[in-house]
């Protein structure tokens, strides 16, 4: 049990919370289109550091959020029954996106279980969640960034932090056919605007 | 274009997600009280600049976010190693003259 001052940062329903790309309208793709573009607003995120070869600090974020932590570079972990994931960022440091409202809990459960050197912090409202899938999903992040999106080189379960467009994204792959995109609040509308520019060729659809 | 091998990361990535960060193993005096002008200066502003191997720090800016160092030659541009940061380099410009490569 660490003894950090910490309170709950989530203002709860009474407060009105946007979503960096509550302005923006949808598009319509017809009926088949190839990108179907939807943000997942509102999700805590959480950032956690700590030694990765602590065999004490993986049990205790095992129990708190029951996951594994991943050790590997680049692997996504998800809890399906919390619709909880955590991801390697580096080697002492990893990304908790959980349901939105429960971030403030999830911290707690992690201050109880962790001891020794480490940080959690909650960075919530920092960034906003993309998910991309349909036909031409791939084709649309093969224009979008430099990295290897092939399925040979990015199977699901992978998680990385790359550049994307002229800014920067993390792209993960939590099932076959759909892709994540975790965007940073302030560049959530051009990236937003890139992928509608990008997808329109193939037929877009974002609500 | 750099396709740079990230020792934290474990793979290859394009060079845009990285940047250099200048000459690697600059030690800072242990006491900059009792430097000569001239020691401070060196250790502050004045950097090797090297035709050939030349060992330099590069951070995965938007990856890991990881500082580590690279040995490249400045003539070929071609990346010799990357070690972690607290490593010593395997490849010296000394080490390549005895080897007898190039
Ligand atoms: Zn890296």
């Amino acid at each position: 049990m660490s003894n950090v001052a910490v309170f709950d940062q989530n203002a709860g329903m009474g407060v009105l919370a946007e979503s960096p790309l509550a302005h923006v309208s949808g598009v319509k793709g017809g009926h088949t289109p190839g990108v179907v573009i939807r943000e997942k607003a509102f999700l805590g995120y959480l950032t956690l550091r700590g030694n990765s070869e602590d065999v004490s600090f993986q049990d205790g974020v095992k129990q708190a959020l029951g996951m594994p932590l991943p050790t590997e570079p680049m692997r996504l972990h998800q809890n399906q029954h919390k619709a909880s994931s955590i991801q390697w960022l580096s080697p002492d440091e990893w990304l908790i996106v959980v349901q939105g409202g429960t971030e403030y809990e999830t911290e707690m459960a992690l201050r109880a279980e962790l001891t020794g050197h480490f940080a959690v912090v909650n960075i919530s409202g920092g960034q906003t969640l993309l998910t991309l899938s349909g036909s031409a999903a791939l084709e649309v992040l093969h224009k979008s960034t430099v990295y290897d999106v092939h399925p040979r080189n990015f199977p699901v379960g992978k998680a990385v932090a790359t550049t994307f467009a002229k800014a920067t994204a993390i792209i993960r792959r939590p099932t076959e056919d759909t892709w994540e995109l975790i965007v940073r609040r302030s560049f959530a509308d051009y990236c937003y605007r890139w992928l509608i520019d990008a997808s329109q060729e193939f037929g877009v659809d974002y609500e | 274009m750099f396709y740079i091998y990230c020792p934290y990361c474990g793979e290859h990535r394009e060079e845009s997600e990285f940047r250099p960060k200048g000459q690697a193993h600059i030690m800072r005096p242990k006491d900059p009280e009792s430097c000569s002008d001239e020691e401070w200066a060196d250790y502050l502003f004045f950097r090797d600049n090297p035709k050939g191997v030349h060992h330099e720090m590069w951070v995965h800016a938007t990856g890991c976010r990881k500082f580590f160092n690279m040995t490249r030659d400045t003539v070929s541009y071609e990346i010799l190693e990357v070690y972690k940061m607290g490593e010593q380099p395997k490849i010296t410009a000394a080490s390549r003259v005895v080897g007898g490569e190039k």
